[in-house]
């Protein structure tokens, strides 16, 4: 059955194989039929697997999905296959309990089922990842879903906002994220957008706080687990805000989740609670897109997760995946803080002028234990609207007793002068050596660099991202415009910006600085200059 | 399990004895509707699939019988029964289920009506792990004339005090002012940490509170309080500032205090500072967010009790806990929703008059060349001919002989009122008869047995 289709595109293939042995380039025409045929190959496969399948609402639903896939005519085949091969996973378990039901099906006609549902999974595989970043597309351009048309790198769908298709997709895949054997009601909302948004911008999100993603769900929520629905709340809201906070309460979250885990009869512990984790994972992002180093996070988690050996008992396991949980935390973020406060401490000496630039927890922590340390130094704090995180910077260092002084950014170039060295956080630092953080440490970076003032930058390892960016506009991350309002005098300017149609107000929160401008970078892994990031990654990578 | 619905529904509606001495108050009929089915309904629409409801017997037995409660509410429903003389106050029923309660609570009152966003007093409660989250709405003035009420209105009420803080979410101060005998005093403790308070007084509590388990823990040991509007809620209002809660003791200190066992406030420090973790207190410290900016305490002045209450500025809520307020129930409740004016099940003749604001229950039976306007006619009503009825509410199994004009006025369920009679703004108790041609101005009309109940 399945074999037909194997054979047509087994011809196709030599097709093309001559066709690029000859030198020629595919022909745009050529590669639509590529295309396309490989399309109908699929189809082909899946309405094979339907005619097994129990449920002929299967059949209804699949039919309008696979029709509406040609409709895109610009077909992101990179992200078809993930869709086909996740529809043809609901028929996979269907077509598990159907042999009950029907014992005239053979076992050599399953197995061959199996293994083509199998191939197309994991032809699909490179694709399908948009979950952890867009890691994947930038770190394997030599795995594209399918071998023969010319690789061409894809945005992830989570930033194509402004493609109706991937939006559309985004809010199936949301839907299918159901926990199984629950009503049908049941599925993770998506969250809409809110506003005009800069046409610059437009293939990113930007959500209202005043439109929270629990007005969508169920009140007592059974679907997510609470703690998440908390954590999510939190997040949008911006009570916990701040890289290493985000992670600190994600890690938490999932330790409480994995504590009221219990395994459904007939799984594995180490598979299905992946599976549970990924629905509580679109969730945080829906509330607020993920940061890198809940990214990492998120992966380590799943690795041990996987690596659980199958015949560990439950508890054994659950208090084995704490323990990593409580592992990673003491290693990568309090010990790396307090071995990046010793390496940074010796780079500041006595009557230093200090400057940072909003609220960042390690240069906080580092500042907080050099005046521990008795090193006589003052700090500027350099804020910037509408976040105003400075002010809580502010706070806390004065609370240490240390002395400083508090500017606008817009008041940058006058205190540099006086300057001795900057201090900045990062959010994540880039595979080519770009640090990402919030937005203005890009300005403050190239002031002190023309003033000739030494940048350092401090970021613990588990921050480090294998992704490429050199601009801050391919992947970012809107905050809500009526942020930007404010009201002086008991009036508010920008009250109506809606109704003028030309205006449009935007929110960024991160970008990116150039490793031009940026001295040393203090890891826990000791001082290294910004382009030495690609070389940590691999020995990080090897290392797991 | 995230939160469970608790409905109380045995309370007595001392305020409007003359509807309630027969038909208990959870049972009284707006729109059509129970009284009870109202909070029920909100709780269905959104997502709760399980209620405990407390209640008396008598409620119990009405609600097994009631139609509309057996096929409309699809929710399992838990009803706990309490005996009906003892005077159980709200916190004294908590303390009654008090095992089956699991995890956090939602305590709502059976005589709210409101179409408000529930996830937004929800989503306080979540997102600042807080101890109580209540609702509150501005009161709005009743506008339809009372039966019954002699002379101007009311003296005022007592007033509710209710401070807030600078951002309106934060719940500082709350005292009636039957509680304050000299005048309204405020702790310098509270006003160093929230130095800009904002007090309001004309707001209306819809008694829908988020409670955590371990108010429902203290209540357990904590006999002495009963009634969680007029004792819990001030007190864990006050307690956010007193010094056991702020100061940051050690497991220790905690323990040694719990020896000594000084009074019950103890043991509420001991079930709330159990619960913070460290590493949520680690993600906290790590977070650059605040609260309040100006001074130099963290985040929550370091506080572990915290009260906030969402303060509804447009939308329904009303607590139907006055004869005012069940008028004015009845009038803006159909709005609600969406269903037809006249149930189909009624038979109305062809020249008869049916105002666009009234509803007619079902099994009605209007006769010709009647006018119903603005009013609500219950089920199984009878209303013969050339009857005027305007701005009335007519309950279930009342029958209205030819020729009456009825104005303003309420009539209880199975009431007679005989041909010819005028009745303005009157209010006619359970089963009563009027006799015909009778003249009725600005009464209440109740049996003389009610009469001697005082």
């Amino acid at each position: 059955m399945a074999d037909s289709g194997v054979t047509d595109g087994a011809e196709k293939k030599e097709d093309i194989t001559r066709v690029k042995n000859e030198g020629k380039e595919l022909s745009k025409e050529e590669k639509q039929r590529l295309r396309k045929e490989k399309k109908s190959q699929k189809k082909n496969k899946e309405k094979k697997d339907e005619q097994d399948a129990l449920a002929s609402e299967r059949e209804k639903n699949c039919a309008p999905s696979t029709l509406s896939q040609p409709a895109a005519h610009k077909a992101e085949t990179a992200a078809s296959p993930p869709v086909q091969a996740a529809v043809s996973e609901p028929p996979a378990p269907a077509a598990a309990a159907p042999p009950a039901d029907k014992p005239a099906k053979s076992k050599a006609e399953l197995k061959a089922e199996r293994r083509a549902r199998q191939e197309a999974e994991r032809a699909s595989k490179p694709g399908k990842k948009g979950d952890p970043g867009p890691q994947s597309t930038a770190g394997k351009p030599k795995a594209p879903p399918s071998e023969l048309q010319p690789v061409v790198k894809r945005l992830p769908e989570h930033v194509q906002v402004d493609n109706p298709e991937v939006l559309k997709k985004l809010a199936k895949k949301l839907e299918r994220q159901q926990t199984p054997g629950r009503g049908a009601a049941l599925k993770i909302p998506l969250r809409s957008d809110y506003g005009y948004k800069v046409s610059l911008f437009s293939h990113l999100h930007q959500y209202s706080r005043k439109a929270p993603l629990t007005q969508q769900l169920s009140i007592p929520s059974t679907v997510i687990h609470p703690v998440i629905v908390r954590l999510g709340l939190q997040y949008s809201q911006g009570i916990v805000a701040g890289s290493n906070a985000r992670s600190v309460a994600l890690l938490h979250a999932f330790k409480q989740v994995i504590r009221d885990y219990v395994t459904p009869p007939n799984e594995e512990l180490s598979r299905d609670m992946v599976n549970k984790l990924k629905p509580y994972i679109s969730f945080l992002n829906q509330c607020r897109p993920l940061s890198a180093s809940m990214g990492n996070a998120i992966k380590y988690i799943k690795k041990e997760i996987s690596n659980i050996p199958s015949q560990c008992k439950e508890e054994e396991a659950k208090t084995k995946l704490q323990d990593c949980i409580d592992r990673y935390i003491r290693e990568k973020i309090v010990l790396a803080a307090r071995a990046i406060s010793k390496y940074a401490i010796e780079k500041i000496s006595d009557g230093d002028v200090i400057l940072v630039y909003g609220c960042s927890s390690l240069v906080n922590h580092i500042l907080c234990e050099a005046s521990e340390k008795r090193r006589k130094f003052r700090v500027i704090v350099v804020d910037s609207r509408p976040r105003l995180e400075g002010r809580e910077a502010l706070r806390r260092l004065v609370k240490h007793g240390i002395s400083c002084t508090y500017v606008l950014i817009s008041a940058l170039s006058y205190v540099l002068p006086e300057v001795s060295k900057v201090f900045l956080g990062a959010h994540a630092l880039l595979a080519n050596g770009y640090v990402m953080s919030r937005v203005g440490t890009s300005q403050i970076a190239l002031v002190a660099k023309a003033f000739n003032v030494p940048v350092l930058v401090c970021c613990e390892t588990y921050k480090f991202c294998e992704r490429v960016q050199t601009d801050s506009f391919v992947s970012n991350e809107l905050d809500d415009p009526d942020d930007l309002m404010v009201t002086r005098k008991g009036k508010t300017q920008l009250e109506g910006w809606q109704q003028v149609s030309q205006l449009g107000l935007l929110n960024l929160v991160y970008d990116v600085t150039p490793p031009d401008f940026v001295d040393l970078v203090i890891t826990d892994l000791g001082m290294i200059p910004c382009t030495s990031v690609p070389v940590v990654l691999r020995v990080k990578n090897v290392d797991q | 399990m995230e939160l469970q619905a608790v409905l109380m529904a045995a309370g007595g509606g001392s305020r409007m004895m003359d509807l309630t001495y027969n038909t208990p108050k959870p049972m009284l009929p707006v729109g059509n509707k129970p009284l009870m089915w109202y909070p029920l309904n909100l709780l269905e629409r959104v997502g709760f699939e399980e209620v405990i409801v407390i209640t008396t017997k008598e409620v119990q037995k009405m609600m097994s019988t009631d139609p509309k409660m057996k096929l409309e509410v699809k929710m399992k429903l838990d009803v706990v029964c309490i005996p009906e003389d003892t005077d159980m106050g709200t916190a004294d029923a908590l303390r009654h289920i008090q095992q089956k309660i699991k995890t956090d609570i939602l305590v709502m009152s059976c005589d709210l009506i409101t179409d408000a966003a529930l996830h937004e007093v929800v989503d306080l409660f979540r997102a600042h792990n807080a101890t109580l989250a209540m609702m509150m709405s501005k009161a709005h003035e009743f506008t339809e004339t009372v039966p019954g009420q002699k002379g101007k209105k009311k003296t005022a009420e007592q007033r509710d005090f209710v401070g807030v803080d600078e951002s309106g979410k934060r719940l500082l101060f709350m005292a009636n002012e039957a509680d304050l005998e000299e005048g309204l005093s405020i702790r310098k403790s509270i006003m160093r940490k929230h130095p800009r308070m904002h007090i309001k007084t004309g707001l209306v509590d819809a008694h829908l509170y988020c409670l955590k388990k371990s108010v429902v823990d203290f209540l357990a040991e904590n006999k002495s309080i009963s009634s969680i509007r007029g004792e819990l809620v001030p007190y864990l209002v006050r307690k956010q500032f007193s010094k056991a809660a702020n100061s940051q003791t050690t497991k220790d200190e905690a323990d040694e205090q719990s020896q000594k066992q000084k009074d019950g406030n103890v043991n509420l420090d001991l079930h709330i500072l159990s619960r913070d973790e460290p590493l949520l207190q680690l993600a906290q410290d790590y977070s650059c967010w605040n609260d309040h900016r100006g001074d130099m305490s963290d985040a929550y002045h370091g506080g572990t009790l915290r009260c906030y209450v969402h303060i509804m500025e447009q939308g329904l809520c009303y607590r139907v806990n006055t004869l005012a307020a069940y008028i004015e129930a009845n009038r803006l409740a159909p709005k609600l929703f969406e269903e037809p004016a006249v149930h189909p099940s009624a038979v109305v003749s062809e020249r008869c008059l049916i105002g666009s604001d009234s509803i007619i229950g079902a099994g009605g039976q209007i006769a010709e060349k009647t006018s119903i306007k603005r009013s609500t006619i219950g089920n199984s009503v009878t209303v013969k001919e050339k009857v005027k009825v305007t701005n009335s509410i007519v309950m279930h199994g009342v029958t209205i002989e030819e020729g009456c004009n009825i104005q303003g006025s309420v009539i209880c369920s199975n009431a007679v009122i005989g041909h010819g009679a005028d009745l303005k703004y009157c209010l006619v108790g359970n089963g009563q008869r009027i006799e015909p041609e009778a003249e009725r101005t600005n009464e209440v009309i109740v049996g003389s047995d009610q009469l001697m109940e005082i």
